[in-house]
Formats: structure tokens, C-alpha cells, sequence
């Protein structure tokens, strides 16, 4: 293993560090328990927005708190989910009294996680609301599954519902937003390495030489189908065909309700593309492949969506939800409407996205 | 018999050391069909636990066993720690303000602490979850139980081993929940790190309880 690491055990804390010196305008960072958060938060009369997860897919999330995005972010250590007591610290440290909406994708560790955190902030008076982000269209069913993982639309849910918050949108708009965004988003990723944990220390998979993995998770959890190696373009059409073509999304997801205090379940079925729709279109790198071959597959991209009568209104393409240095990226197409787009093309300052 | 509040304390450290030393068999059963850090996790979240005992070793049962929980809670991450956390948690709200427990407390506790995880985790028996070992140990510990204090630690022999072999039928099953489930079938023919940490804290239980 070849990392720029100090001690495997510090690696997520020394990260920590380096960001609150790198950006004290615009946020900070507490330990123990550990929580980025907005610099100026609680901002006042605004709805706090707080996302978290394993650490390993930087910039999510805590290089996307700021103005127009996130208010707190909680990191767990790499891969691993953060636990219950560091998101009810950053949900009271953020809270400006209007209430927090919890971003979460669908993870078990991340869910229970939130779960608690949920029902422990409600305890303490705080108004929560909680949104599951299932979006990785390479999980067909939700029946023989924990469902659909949460990755690609996790980062434009976050621009837009923060955008919204900014905006002056209630909790409950904030949360009908965001359960709208995670509806109209499908994404798929590809990988052509493994990553290595540096707990581990070893490829978190093996994959040969000539070797991808379709439809891979952003902690390489297996994917739909391995291959041999393709072109640009023939693995570009696979994964915007398989989005483009998915069919409609049945599950059924647990939400919070503030106002008893209990979980209810809500069932939600995702429509699939239509001819005619606009998206945003999102090229991610998984973190080992460059930019350079992200266009390349925007290219292909564009063409495809074109033939199949979708228009790309706005497009995103870097590394913004990566899988530590695994080479690959991941497609994300999101159906954007007018209330999507103006909160997508509204301001944001935060480390990761500007 | 009376289970004593000092019994309970000897349980959970008994747990820790049985965590510590199956470290690598846990991490090792999660690493085919999970994230392999299983044991590393539990650990962890039960050295953090034999730090908090000696604070809280001359309060109620309920109590030590809360304590645990939210100790739990905080260190583990992953799906683990909100599952156990919950456990003790749950386990301790049933027997709350209680000094010592009959062989009945006993059950009680078990079976709020293991509702609770059922609540917490949404698993049905079938899913390869640590479910699958309390389930049957659940049943078979009421049953022989009966309502007579005397049989408890023959119950609960009883139970370890439905508990045992609970854990052992997780094997053939296709994992429905958790990580493990997007294998789908290639999670068959794997021993579920939960159902198996599962059962070494019910036989820690067993095995402080006969001294």
C-alpha cells in the first residue's frame, strides 16, 4: 500500500485538521465527536441542512459545507458509517431553531445511524426531518435487497436542497425538495481498479488486469456484471442506456415524523426517463481517473441523451463522490424542472464546489 | 437462582474478552460477504464499554446495561452499533432500577432487547442476520423457562445452543438485508458475522452465570 498517510488510525482526524486550516472562512471542524460545520452557523432563520457518511468519497460531504449547501457534515471513519452521537451534536450546533433536514444515503450503518439521531435530537426539541438518497440504478430490486444505494444524486441534492434552505425554504419544503430530487435522480457506477482501505490495507476486490466491474457500489460493493475491457464509448452507453431505459422504482422508505415523534413508512415509485425531459448530467471519477477521460465520456454522453430525446440543461463532470483512489467514475442523470434548476444555478461556497 | 447486579457486570466483561478474542474470526467471517471489520468494530465498542463499567458498577442492572448501550451506540458505527446499542439499551429499560434478576427478569430483559433490534433493523427470521441466532434462543428460553426460576440456567444452556445453531443456519441463507445483500446468491455458504457474535454474547451470558 502506498498512501500519503502519517498513522492508519489518524488518517480521517489529520484530514479533519488540514481542512479547518485550509478554510476557516468557511468552515470549521470539532472533534470528539467529530462534525464539520458551517463557519457562521446556526445561521439564523435558515433551515439547517446535515449530511455524513464513511469518510473515502471526498469532497462528500465535508468539503460541500458551506453557504448554498451544507450546514454540518459528519464523517465515520473510512467506509464505515459515522454513529448517532456525532450527528446529534452537529444537528444542535446548526440548528438556528427552524430545524434540520438529515441527508442520508441508503446505507444500513448509515440509516440506523441516523435513525438514533433523529429520535435523540427530537428528544432534545430539535424539528428533524430525515430524506434516503437510493439512486444507484445498478440494484434492479429493493425486495432481496437493503434497495437502492445512495450515491451520484446524494452530491446535486445537496447543491439544490441547500440552495433552497438558503432561499428561505421551510423544513418540510426542504424535505419535499429533496425527496424530489432523489425521485428524479438515477445514476450507475463503474469501476477499473479496486481502492485500498488503509485499514485494510489491501484492494478492497480484486479485478484483473483487463478487467470492469459494472454497476459497482462507492465502497466497491459488487456490481451487476465483470467484463473485459471496452471502449470509452461502448461503457458509456451500457451504463446511460441502462439509466436512460431503467423502468419505474418501487420501495418502500421510513421517514420521520416530527410532529408524534415515530417513524412512518412511505411507499415511492421513481418514473422512469421520458423523451422529452431535461437533465443535469453528472460525470464523476471514482478518484483514480483523471478528467481528461471524464469528457471523453460526456461526449458519448451527450450523443446518447440527444438519440433518446433528453436534453442536458446542465452538465457537472469531476471527482465530487469518489471511492478513495479507484479508478472509474460513476453516471448520474437528474430530471431537472424549474424549481430544481434555479436552486442548481444558485450560488454555493464551499470547499469542494464554488 | 437470582441473577446478581455483579453477575451482569462479570457478563460484559466476559463479552469484551470473548470480542477481543474472536477479532479476527469475526472480521474474517465479515469479510467474504461484508466490509471485514466486524470484530475490529466490536472491539472496539467493547473495550469503550470496559472503560464506562467501573462508573456505573454500583448503579442498578438497568442502568449498567443502558450505559452499555450508549457506549456502544457511539463506538461502533456501521450497522452493529446502532443494533447492539439498541439491545442493551431496550435490555435495560426492561429492567430498570433493578438490583438483581429471577431467572423471568432475566427472559424479560432478553426479549425487549431483542425486540428491539427487531424494530431497529426491520430483519425477519430467514434474512442472515444476528436475528437468526436470538430468534430461536428467544423461543427456547421461555419454553424451557416455564416460570421456574430454578431452571434458569438450564434454560438458557438450552437457549445458547438453539442460539448456536441458529447462528450455524445462517449458511445456506441468501442475505436479504445489510451489505451482504447485493450479493445476492454468492452470500450463500457464509456464516453471518451478527449471528455469530450473537450467539458468543448469549454463551458469555451462560458460561458467567454457571461461574
Amino acid at each position: 500500500m502506498k498512501k500519503l498517510i502519517n498513522a492508519v488510525e489518524d488518517v480521517v482526524t489529520e484530514q479533519l485538521e488540514g481542512m479547518a486550516l485550509a478554510h476557516p472562512d468557511i468552515l470549521k471542524v470539532h472533534f470528539e465527536p467529530k462534525y464539520v460545520y458551517r463557519a457562521d452557523a446556526p445561521v439564523a432563520g435558515k433551515v439547517a441542512i446535515v449530511s455524513g457518511g464513511g469518510s473515502g468519497h471526498e469532497p462528500m460531504h465535508g468539503g460541500f459545507v458551506g453557504m448554498g449547501m451544507l450546514d454540518g457534515a459528519c464523517p465515520g471513519e473510512v467506509f464505515t458509517s459515522p454513529t448517532p452521537d456525532q450527528m446529534y451534536e452537529c444537528a444542535k450546533a446548526v440548528d438556528s431553531g427552524e430545524g434540520v433536514l438529515f441527508i442520508v444515503k441508503n446505507y444500513t450503518g448509515d440509516v440506523l445511524n441516523f435513525e438514533m439521531a433523529a429520535e435523540m435530537a427530537y428528544a432534545d426539541g430539535i424539528k428533524v426531518q430525515s430524506i434516503l438518497i437510493d439512486d444507484d440504478a445498478a440494484v434492479k430490486d429493493s425486495l432481496y435487497t437493503a434497495g437502492r444505494r445512495g450515491v451520484g444524486t446524494t452530491v446535486l441534492a445537496e447543491k439544490i436542497v441547500g440552495g433552497a434552505a438558503e432561499d428561505g425554504y421551510s423544513l418540510d419544503q426542504c424535505a419535499d425538495l429533496c425527496r424530489k430530487v432523489n425521485q428524479y435522480g438515477r445514476s450507475m457506477g463503474m469501476a477499473l481498479t479496486s481502492c485500498i482501505v488503509p485499514a485494510a490495507g489491501k484492494p478492497t476486490f480484486d479485478l484483473g488486469d483487463d478487467e470492469m466491474e459494472i454497476g459497482i457500489g462507492i465502497h466497491g460493493e459488487p456490481g451487476r456484471e465483470r467484463f473485459k475491457m471496452k471502449t470509452a464509448d461502448e461503457i458509456t452507453e451500457m451504463m446511460a442506456i441502462a439509466i436512460i431505459e431503467d423502468e419505474a422504482y418501487t420501495r418502500t422508505v421510513r421517514e420521520w415524523n416530527n410532529e408524534d415523534g415515530e417513524w412512518f413508512d412511505l411507499e415511492l415509485t421513481d418514473d422512469p426517463f421520458q423523451s422529452g425531459d431535461q437533465v443535469i448530467a453528472f460525470v464523476n471519477s471514482m478518484g483514480g481517473t483523471p478528467v481528461s477521460e471524464l469528457y471523453a465520456v460526456y461526449r458519448k454522453l451527450a450523443g446518447i441523451c440527444a438519440a433518446k430525446g433528453l436534453t442536458i440543461v446542465r452538465n457537472f463532470i469531476g471527482p465530487y463522490i469518489t471511492s478513495l483512489e479507484m479508478q472509474g467514475f460513476s453516471l448520474t442523470l437528474l430530471k431537472a424542472d424549474d424549481e430544481i434548476l434555479k436552486y442548481w444555478d444558485a450560488p454555493v461556497n464551499t470547499p469542494g464546489l464554488r | 437462582m437470582v441473577v446478581t447486579r455483579d453477575q451482569m457486570v462479570q457478563w460484559l466483561e466476559n463479552t469484551a474478552a470473548v470480542m477481543k478474542e474472536n477479532k479476527e474470526y469475526l472480521t474474517q467471517l465479515d469479510s467474504p460477504i461484508g466490509d471485514a471489520d466486524h470484530g475490529i468494530n466490536m472491539d472496539r465498542g467493547f473495550r469503550k464499554v470496559l472503560e464506562k463499567l467501573p462508573g456505573v458498577a454500583d448503579k442498578d442492572i438497568g442502568n449498567v446495561l443502558k450505559t452499555t448501550g450508549m457506549t456502544l451506540i457511539s463506538s461502533v458505527g456501521g450497522a452493529s452499533g446502532p443494533l447492539y446499542g439498541t439491545f442493551f439499551m431496550r435490555g435495560g429499560m426492561a429492567v430498570d432500577a433493578k438490583e438483581e434478576l429471577t431467572g423471568d427478569d432475566l427472559a424479560t430483559m432478553l426479549q425487549a432487547a431483542v425486540d428491539g433490534v427487531v424494530q431497529r433493523g426491520r430483519a425477519q427470521a430467514g434474512d442472515k442476520t444476528m436475528v437468526d441466532a436470538w430468534l430461536p434462543a428467544m423461543k427456547t428460553l421461555r419454553e424451557t423457562l416455564d416460570g421456574d426460576n430454578d431452571n434458569t440456567i438450564a434454560a438458557l444452556s438450552q437457549a445458547v445452543s438453539a442460539a448456536e445453531q441458529g447462528m450455524k443456519d445462517t449458511i445456506p441463507m441468501q442475505a436479504k438485508k445489510g451489505r451482504a445483500s447485493y450479493l445476492g446468491e454468492r452470500s450463500i455458504g457464509h456464516q453471518d458475522p451478527g449471528a455469530t457474535s450473537s450467539y458468543l454474547m448469549l454463551k458469555a451470558l451462560l458460561d458467567t452465570l454457571e461461574g
